[in-house]
């Protein structure tokens, strides 16, 4: 009794559900979806998994409006489970991003008309190349697992983009990564490339969390917690190790660059955004870039602002190495999927350059950018989906000459989010880029102002490139034609575009929403 | 003893198993080392742990196991799925995505 006595009541951390729901909402779907993997015979899956994604969406969707219109909730923001989330505007913002364009993906994943039966393979266990494994490509089933694996990839996201420590952030961090190394393996078609695409997708992300991992366990060691605000109150004035500081920040940076596939670190991103299914490369593309750069905006911004002057200088050379990278090398590419790739490569560059300016216009700006280019992106992806020839997508732009004269259309939509891409007025990525260049300007940027723009010049060489094969070459007799595709890549698409063009034309309500407020701690 | 050791310790191993990702061609090697690189970020923890007089790193270290045992999951059926392909495990035969 008296040991009892002595014991001190360990008081349980206050949650607070309302603020939270959203994620628990995706992540609660998540495991039903499991549950009707196990348990709904085969023909019944897809249909069902369908349904119970779209209610997630709505239902996560308006949990999250509810709470950000609510009059109890507080302007700034709030801190829950003690400190280890914060859900504050750019968060909020964030989470409305990753749940659109989510939706977005999931739209693409869904969809069985382009390819009967979808773009994922029908018995993934089946070795490619065999008699079951060419029987299976015209089956109409697929491995419907993909949705409980998207759902739990995006509730990793939304936890990633919320984190306010460092342990939480390596969590969500496994958790938006395992399920994408997973999808990368599932395609129908070209299930060689797609499992080499799942390969070095794992092993690299592997690697690249080891590295995040020991980032944090330096710093852990330099400031005595993984908490980022704890880290920050560590570095105002102490006569710690720096060595620890900067070894710990320089590690855990490169773990955050090689998730937004940033150059130097973007070694995997052409080979996997080829390799893995179409739909699961636009999801990637859009929603863990939304994400990466949510968690390195929230790390630079709240731990380490006041040691700026020290690592300004580094990130400066990985935003330039970045942006000449992807458009140098998306020059020499014939494969459109690797030339959005280098594409996304540079945009990441252009978008470190909004998460360094540390001012509230440089996190307004970056958070509209993310915004613009993730459906700029999928409606990419949903048109690529569509050019097809006997062996599934054509993606050699060898095949995409003179696609205007088949279907002007398609050429119509391509053209527009190519130059959107290329950052040309009247699209969303002209306003994404002047906010951002103006952000870093006014910081003191400039030079790398001067470098991004030559950056955009050359990468918008090769968006016009393509648009000149489509409209100024012969079509070849033997060249792919254009699916004409369902209702959800058709709302994707026409979603994609039309957000692209409205961002573009009236940008301010979406600027006004971005700057709405700052990160809390 | 003091802690510095472990520490340089872990540092070590990490630095072997971050060179052995780099050097070795067999993908369960290279699996591995990457398990080494997180069992070096646990000693480096606990170590921290100690020297802070506190529980907290000992509490992550945990964490990190449970993502390490995760992460063989998923990163063995993907390694397996295309060893039962190409009867090779080598990370060089993997060289149909490039340039």
């Amino acid at each position: 009794m008296t040991f009892l006595a002595q014991v001190e009541l360990i008081k349980p951390p206050e949650i607070e559900y309302s603020a939270i729901a959203p994620v628990l909402i995706v992540l609660g779907a998540a495991c039903v979806s499991v549950l009707f993997e196990a348990f709904l015979p085969k023909h019944q899956r897809w249909a069902a998994q369908v349904v119970l994604t779209m209610l997630t969406f709505i239902g996560a969707g308006t949990a999250l409006g509810l709470y950000a219109g609510a009059e109890t909730t507080t302007a700034q923001g709030i801190t829950t489970l003690s400190g280890a989330v914060a859900v504050d505007r750019p968060v909020i913002f964030l989470w409305v991003t990753l749940l659109l364009l989510g939706f977005g993906s999931i739209l693409l994943i869904a969809d069985r008309s382009v390819e009967p039966g979808g773009a994922f393979v029908a018995d993934a266990a089946v070795r490619p190349g065999t008699v079951q494994d060419r029987a299976q490509a015209t089956r109409t089933g697929m491995q419907t697992e993909v949705f409980p694996l998207t759902l739990f990839a995006l509730a990793g996201m939304m936890v990633f983009v919320a984190a306010n420590d460092l342990l939480t952030m390596f969590i969500a961090l496994e958790v938006l990564s395992l399920p994408l190394y997973l999808m990368c393996g599932l395609a129908r078609r070209r299930r060689l490339l797609s499992q080499e695409a799942a390969v070095k997708y794992f092993l690299l992300g592997a690697f690249a969390s080891a590295f995040f991992l020991y980032g944090l366990a330096l710093l852990y060691g330099y400031a005595g917690s993984v908490k980022l605000a704890d880290i920050a109150t560590a570095t105002a004035g102490s006569d710690k190790s720096d060595t620890l500081l900067f070894a710990g920040f320089g590690l855990l940076v490169v773990g955050l660059l090689f998730k937004a596939s940033v150059g130097p670190f973007h070694a995997w991103t052409p080979d996997v955004y080829q390799g893995a299914p179409t739909p699961i490369t636009a999801f990637m593309a859009a929603c863990t870039k939304v994400a990466a750069f949510g968690g390195i905006l929230r790390v630079l911004t709240v731990a380490f602002e006041r040691t700026n002057w020290e690592w300004r200088g580094v990130l400066w050379g990985v935003a330039v190495a970045s942006m000449v990278i992807g458009a140098v090398l998306g020059l020499t590419q014939t494969d459109v999927k690797r030339m959005v790739a280098y594409s996304s490569v540079a945009h990441a560059g252009f978008l470190l350059i909004g998460s360094i300016s540390l001012t509230e216009q440089g996190l307004s700006g970056t958070l509209f950018y993310l915004l613009a280019y993730g459906f700029t992106t999928i409606a990419v992806f949903g048109v690529i989906s569509l050019v097809r020839n006997a062996d599934g997508e054509a993606t050699h732009l060898s095949q995409w000459a003179g696609l205007a004269k088949r279907s002007p259309v398609l050429a119509g939509v391509f053209t527009f989010l190519l130059l959107a891409l290329a950052g040309i007025p009247l699209t969303s990525g002209f306003v994404g880029k002047f906010v951002v260049f103006a952000a870093a300007i006014q910081d003191g940027l400039a030079p790398l102002v001067v470098v991004a723009l030559v950056a955009s010049a050359v990468a918008a060489f090769f968006y016009l490139r393509v648009i000149v094969l489509m409209y100024f070459s012969e079509p070849a007799p033997d060249g792919p034609t254009v699916t004409v595709p369902g209702a959800f890549t058709t709302i994707a698409i026409t979603v994609g575009a039309a957000v692209t063009l409205v961002l573009g034309v009236w940008p301010s309500f979406a600027l006004d929403w971005a700057g709405a407020g700052g990160f809390i701690f | 003893m003091t802690p510095t050791y472990y520490l340089l310790l872990s540092a070590l191993l990490f630095s072997l198993g971050a060179v052995g990702v780099l050097v070795r061609r067999n993908a369960i090697v290279v699996f591995m080392c990457v398990e080494l690189m997180l069992n070096a970020v646990n000693l480096t923890l606990v170590t921290f742990s100690r020297m802070h007089g506190e529980l907290d790193g000992q509490v992550m270290g945990f964490f990190v196991m449970v993502v390490a045992a995760a992460e063989v999951v998923v990163g063995l059926t993907i390694i397996m799925s295309i060893f039962r392909t190409r009867r090779s495990a080598s990370v060089d035969d993997s060289n149909l995505l490039k340039y």
